[in-house]
């Protein structure tokens, strides 16, 4: 069972909001305004693919419903939700007040009970609020009732480090959420895979945890004007390479994707995948990957303490030791509270640079 | 003595509307109720003894009831309830005894174990309320949830075998006594952590006003949500009363005030004690009631019940009441003033039903002792079930983890770990 549409990034267009270290994420295309108009598809920005994601699905189907703070009359504070409410009503596009444990809750009763509710996050570190929910009642509820119970929740909303938002805005919460039996973790990156991912977390039956990233909101891509659901499971090859496999996700893709034009410069050739799927890893895709290149580096804006990365790491040895021909390296953010000070928040995540450092390193 | 309602009795609840916010439940008469001793009229203050005998005899009621000593009763019609209903509470309220009392000794037979919460003495509050649902009505517990279950139709023999751990039980022995949930009889729980059921019971009222309102059905679903007294100084309790009454949700939230949190004394714990006028203060009505008087219960869940259903919104109902043993069968239970202990003991409330039955000539020993019988053959016949009921197999493991299997991902062979063959045997690689 593979997903309905594969796909391989390529250039994407975009600047994101950063410091003023990294001007430009990807390699720009320059884009001719015949060539863009013949092209098909539509082009947007992510937070706006995640709406229209959001929208499409609450046309399909009435039982979908968001629950969050400002996500109504506000539009969402990234503007996922905007005019939203005004289609359908407050009481499908649900402002909450200020009790994210209590709110999740209700999210996960009324799960239980037929609907399928998303609640967003309004950044994902208020979702420690929620942790009693999340893992005992999200995660646990369809096993401790035999069953009996789905709880088909979507939870999403913007974490990772931002610009100078101070460390309790830039959490990762996918480390603290990845024990939890129970539910999926996807992390989104473009604007492509942002609004397939969401259409899948909706609808699967799982409670699945849908990882944005406060910088990513701006990003511009072409995405398809068809319909398009993407595979929860799946990783995403972003560059296929001989020499090195790097795995990442989130915003630190496009770190890899920068210090790659600088190691294709050097004359490496490394293999980006953005494994998407936190929890549970697509071991295939990876797999595949190690088996060709023999030489693993992951980047990652979690922590390093118990992180994806660390998990990762874990996997991946004990699936494909045979497979490596150097220790696999792991390059994560700093186990530090992000600090306000923009170059200190600077060296706590990963920069392009480290990343070019390690795959020489690597491939010594 | 006996106990029975006059026309007055029409006029049962104090349920303020949502202005109002002075005290609800104010004395309406001085009440006595059944087997207890009558109630001075002045309004409870705060006082810092402890001895919750004190404390108790200046508790107001929200429900009075005349006692009737001398006269007798000439017709059914003065009476709260028909001789069909007074049969059916008993049945209930017997059952959920007896259950429990089997409970006991089963766990100290070895045939249960872990954290097991029994509910002797607070009968009234879960038949009182659950009575008058219906099968699609949604109740809401806590770790003290059997009897919910039961009260609900969930059958005795589905929970005792949960109870053993079979995989015959409603949770295919994958719950527990913390954990009875029923898809069937919408029994959504069943929580080990105190607070956490009450957003989920939130939730479920949610559902039925968007049914109403998204999807135009003629939706009068009504949840309820039971809970103790410690659960009331927690913030989930709080956070959903608040939203509870905002979007005026069809939830009543069933207080089972027992006075103790395990050791802790709810006047140890509690600010102001009157959980009841918790109520007021976010905009719906507050009422308490004699937990150990089933008719009164019920009298005050009629009137929830239905204010929920016309839409107008939640409401709280403070339940005095005790229960007989400890907290859970680990508990030695010895903090507790033996006095008190007697005290509740002589307001037994299926004593009570049983003698208000009998005087008012609604039913005989003879019909009561018959249900008394059928309940304890099915008692047995339900442990005989559970015992020969087979214990989960290695295969059930994974099974449930996830609704959609393909949760579990992809393997290294690019097949999704949920087909591998060792997967249905439980010992596949996730």
């Amino acid at each position: 069972i593979r997903s309905e549409a594969r796909t391989i990034s390529g250039a994407i267009n975009g600047s994101r909001k950063t410091g003023k270290v990294i001007t430009k994420a990807v390699a720009a295309q320059a884009e001719s305004p015949a060539s863009a108009a013949s092209k098909p598809g539509h082009e947007l920005l992510l937070f706006e693919a995640l709406r229209e994601g959001l929208e499409e699905e609450m046309d399909r189907d009435p039982r979908v419903c968001v629950f969050g703070e400002d996500v109504g009359h506000y539009g969402g504070s990234y503007k996922v939700t905007k005019g939203l409410a005004e289609k359908y009503g407050d009481l499908r596009v649900l402002d909450t007040p200020i009790a994210e444990n209590s709110f999740t809750g209700m999210a996960v009763g009324a799960a239980m009970t037929g609907l399928r509710p998303i609640v967003e996050g309004m950044n994902m570190g208020f979702l420690l609020l929620a942790f009693n929910q999340i893992s005992d009642n999200c995660g646990m509820l369809h096993y401790t009732s035999g069953g009996q119970f789905t709880i088909p929740t979507v939870i999403r909303g913007p974490g990772g480090v931002g610009r100078q938002l101070g460390a309790e805005h830039s959490q990762r919460l996918e480390s603290y959420f990845q024990s939890i039996p129970g539910i999926q973790m996807v992390a989104c990156s473009t604007p492509y895979n942002a609004k397939g991912l969401m259409k899948a977390a909706i609808r699967s039956e799982n409670p699945v945890v849908l990882f944005e990233h406060v910088l990513l909101y701006n990003l511009k891509e072409r995405i398809p004007d068809e319909e398009y659901v993407l595979s929860l499971e799946e990783a995403e090859m972003v560059r296929p390479g001989e020499h090195v496999t790097i795995l990442t996700y989130s915003r630190m893709r496009y770190h890899v994707m920068q210090a790659a034009k600088t190691l294709v410069n050097k004359g490496y050739d490394p293999e980006v995948i953005d494994i998407r799927s936190l929890k549970p890893f697509d071991l295939y895709t990876i797999g595949n990957s190690i088996k060709k290149t023999h030489r693993v580096l992951i980047v990652e804006e979690c922590m390093r303490t118990g992180g994806i990365g660390a998990s990762l790491t874990a996997a991946i040895n004990e699936n494909f030791h045979d497979y490596l021909d150097a220790q696999i390296v792991c390059l994560s953010s700093q186990d530090v509270p992000t600090p306000y000070a923009g170059t200190l928040e600077e060296w706590t995540v990963v920069q392009p640079p480290q990343i070019v450092a390690a795959v020489e390193q690597l491939c010594k | 003595m006996a106990c029975s309602a006059t026309a007055k009795i029409l006029q049962p609840l104090s349920i303020r509307s949502a202005e109002k916010s002075e005290s609800c439940g104010k004395m309406l008469s001085p009440s006595s109720f059944l087997g207890s001793t009558p109630l001075p009229k002045k309004l409870f203050s705060v006082n810092k003894t402890i001895s919750p005998l004190a404390r108790r005899s200046a508790t107001i009621v929200a429900v009075s009831s005349d006692v009737v000593k001398e006269k007798k009763l000439k017709s059914t019609q003065n009476l709260l309830i028909t001789k069909e209903e007074g049969l059916v509470l008993y049945e209930d309220m017997y059952l959920g005894r007896a259950f429990e009392d089997m409970c006991a000794q089963m766990y100290y037979r070895g045939k249960m174990f872990g954290f097991v919460h029994l509910y002797n003495g607070q009968e009234a509050v879960s038949t009182g309320f659950i009575k008058l649902l219906k099968k699609e009505d949604c109740v809401v517990s806590t770790y003290r949830d059997h009897v919910h279950a039961l009260s609900k139709g969930v059958p005795a023999r589905q929970v005792m075998s949960e109870l053993f751990g079979k995989t015959t039980g409603c949770c295919r022995g994958q719950g527990g006594s913390m954990h009875m949930f029923s898809k069937e009889h919408n029994v959504l729980g069943g929580f080990a952590f105190i607070g956490e059921g009450i957003p989920v019971a939130t939730g479920a009222a949610f559902t039925s006003k968007y049914k109403r309102e998204v999807f135009k059905e003629d939706c009068d679903e009504v949840t309820l949500a039971f809970f103790g007294d410690g659960t009331c100084n927690n913030g989930q309790f709080f956070e959903c009363l608040n939203m509870a009454a905002l979007w005026k949700l069809p939830i009543v939230f069933v207080v089972e005030n027992n006075l103790w949190a395990i050791g802790m004394s709810h006047l140890r714990s509690t600010s102001d004690p009157q959980i009841w006028k918790k109520g007021p203060a976010f905009g719906m009505p507050g009422v308490h009631v004699d937990g150990m008087d089933v008719l009164k219960v019920r009298e005050v869940a009629k009137e929830a019940v239905s204010r929920a259903r016309r839409g107008e919104g939640p409401t709280l109902v403070e339940c005095e009441t005790y229960r007989f043993r400890g907290h859970s069968l680990a508990d030695p239970d010895e903090l507790r003033d033996p006095a008190e202990k007697a005290h509740y003991a002589t307001r037994d409330p299926i004593t009570a039903l049983k003698k208000y039955v009998i005087e008012n000539k609604l039913a005989s020993e003879a019909e009561l002792k018959a249900i008394e019988k059928k309940i304890d053959e099915e008692i047995e016949e339900a442990v005989e079930f559970a015992d020969e009921s087979p214990v989960p197999e290695r295969s059930q493991l994974l099974e449930n983890v996830f609704a959609d299997p393909k949760g579990f991902g992809i393997g290294p062979d690019g097949k999704y770990r949920c087909e591998d063959p060792k997967f249905t045997q439980g010992t596949a690689q996730v």
